[in-house]
């Protein structure tokens, strides 16, 4: 239950540090994607009987470094080359999942919706250097990040190694997916990292401000999600996700009445203007 | 000693995917200079610009920036440059002085922190273009102009030499148009060049040293600014008015569409 709680924790906190940039590009559903070509990853581990986490990890960066290249060439004929990459990822990892010697439904379901109950001190070091090197890497690079992600060209006029920061964002992706793969599955994934973003950006005014909200959501999610899971005997992963989308639901009512009772206070109540031009009856 | 042009551009030629968009084309742009690039929507002129600062791939010919080969031109701090509009703006809230420090990563590098140095460029830049008050606002709730302003003081943050600027009054407010002006009037009267596109001058008239004309790809005048009434009598004419920001813009709506994309 500790080590359930503390990797939850980690996953809460930085999967949201790096979906404020993906958001901001308007690639919400990217970490989505990569979660299904990890898949395949996980695959490959069980049928090679290596640990799945580093193939899926290695398998994960190449697709992620892969969508990239597919986006910087133009975004047109991108859409559908991803489409092809995820579907490939996610057949091609059940494919090989029956393969392997573990050939049971039962890890399959582990990989796609999570079982942080099997997780072993090994994994939780892993999970925790992992995270933050990519907790690190998204605080460190933040102005250079923002900045291309809020306008590329921009970005690559101010002499900026664009190249290499959107490669940077891929594998950091990768492997926050990976390593998220055991709290919440490869199929919610990219909800630990947006809605959070979504939440926070409700009440927010700044880049910076909802960052931080975001990642203080992540983390109460996260947390919350494990201890109410475990009360409530549910799965920990969808858990998380509904509780993270219950903050969103209150922080958008909450920010909606705000503004209107601004509203009200600011301004008496205005009589409607005739409009400019009356139209004569025939 | 012999004074190296800013820019300078000989025989350009440019295109996408087999069409050709600018053929054989030069300009050279001196230091202190200030030079509008005009032409219809579609006559390659932002095109032109792109390909100045590296975002579009040269097919023939040879740019020089500040007298370096573009190819090996690596010193963009002295290089300003103001997009047609902000980017993609998604939902993640941007407060005005997150958006112009972007303009300082050209000068200290993606691995230094902001310093109190930085911290001054932008507050300048700000005052330079008459949003200082806005600097923790948002930048979507700012009117058009306002967040052309925006990019004009994060392209100042950086103390660049060099402005470059796409389109910088297209549908923005008179009052706007002249903040625009007055800032970029400061920046010239500091010794910057400036090289802008733009559909009609408007206010920025008077500030301008040389007009260079672009149709279909080649470059079909260059010298003074030419006057609206001569101007009018073109065939393919820039309707210039500045109270008459919309019924302008709508002249693209009946521009050849197989030469708007490129633009």
């Amino acid at each position: 239950m500790m080590r359930a709680l503390a990797g939850a924790l980690i996953i809460g906190l930085v999967a949201p540090s790096l979906g404020i940039y993906l958001v901001q590009r308007r690639l919400s559903l990217i970490g989505d994607g990569i979660g299904h070509v990890a898949l395949t990853g996980v695959g490959v581990g069980l049928l090679l009987n290596q640990s799945p986490v580093l193939t899926a990890v290695i398998v994960a960066a190449i697709g992620a470094v892969g969508v990239e290249l597919i986006r910087e060439r133009g975004r047109t004929s991108g859409d559908l080359a991803l489409a092809l990459l995820f579907y490939g990822g996610i057949a091609g990892g059940v494919v090989l999942v029956s393969l392997s010697d573990d050939a049971s439904s039962n890890s399959l379901v582990q990989y796609l919706f999570g079982s942080l109950i099997t997780t072993s001190p090994q994994d939780i070091a892993v999970i925790a250097v992992l995270g933050g090197a990519v907790l690190f890497a998204m605080l460190m690079f933040r102005p250079a990040l923002f900045a291309v992600s809020n306008d590329e060209e921009y970005a690559k006029v101010s002499g900026l190694p664009v190249r290499a920061l959107n490669l940077l964002m891929a594998v950091t992706t990768a492997v926050t997916v990976t390593i998220a793969m055991r709290t919440v599955g490869l199929l919610l994934i990219s909800a630990l990292m947006v809605i959070p973003v979504a939440a926070a950006q409700q009440v927010t005014r700044g880049f910076r401000t909802t960052m931080a909200a975001a990642m203080a959501i992540g983390l109460f999610a996260a947390g919350s999600g494990i201890v109410v899971s475990a009360e409530a005997d549910t799965p920990p992963g969808a858990t998380t996700v509904v509780l993270a989308l219950a903050v969103f639901v209150a922080l958008t009512v909450g920010a909606v009445g705000w503004r209107v009772v601004q509203r009200r206070r600011a301004e008496p109540p205005r009589e409607i203007e005739p409009p400019d031009v009356v139209l004569q009856k025939a | 000693m012999q004074v190296t042009s800013v820019v300078e551009v000989k025989r350009a030629a440019v295109g996408y995917e087999g069409r050709e968009i600018l053929h054989d084309v030069s300009l050279t742009v001196e230091p202190g200079e200030v030079v509008a690039v005009l032409g219809a929507n579609g006559s390659g002129k932002s095109t032109l610009i792109r390909t100045i600062l590296g975002l579009v791939p040269l097919r023939r010919g040879e740019i020089d920036l500040f007298g370096t080969p573009q190819r090996k031109f690596r010193d963009w701090a002295r290089v300003g440059y103001v997009p047609q509009r902000l980017g993609a703006g998604s939902g993640v809230p941007a407060t005005v002085g997150e958006v112009v420090s972007s303009g300082r990563l050209a000068r200290r590098g993606i691995f230094r922190m902001a310093g109190a140095a930085d911290r001054q460029a932008v507050k300048d830049a700000l005052t330079a273009v008459g949003l200082l008050d806005r600097y923790s606002d948002p930048v979507s709730t700012l009117s058009g102009g306002q967040q052309q302003r925006t990019l004009i003081a994060r392209a100042l943050a950086g103390k660049p030499d060099l402005l470059v600027l796409d389109e910088p009054t297209a549908g923005v407010d008179a009052g706007s148009q002249e903040a625009f002006a007055a800032a970029l009037g400061r920046f010239r009267s500091e010794g910057g060049t400036i090289l802008l596109v733009a559909h009609e001058l408007g206010p920025l008239r008077p500030l301008i040293d040389r007009a260079v004309v672009v149709h279909e790809g080649r470059i079909a005048y260059e010298g003074p600014p030419p006057e609206p009434a001569g101007h009018h009598a073109e065939p393919d004419h820039d309707h210039v008015h500045p109270h008459a920001v919309q019924p302008a813009a709508g002249i693209c709506e009946w521009a050849p569409t197989d030469r708007i994309a490129a633009n």
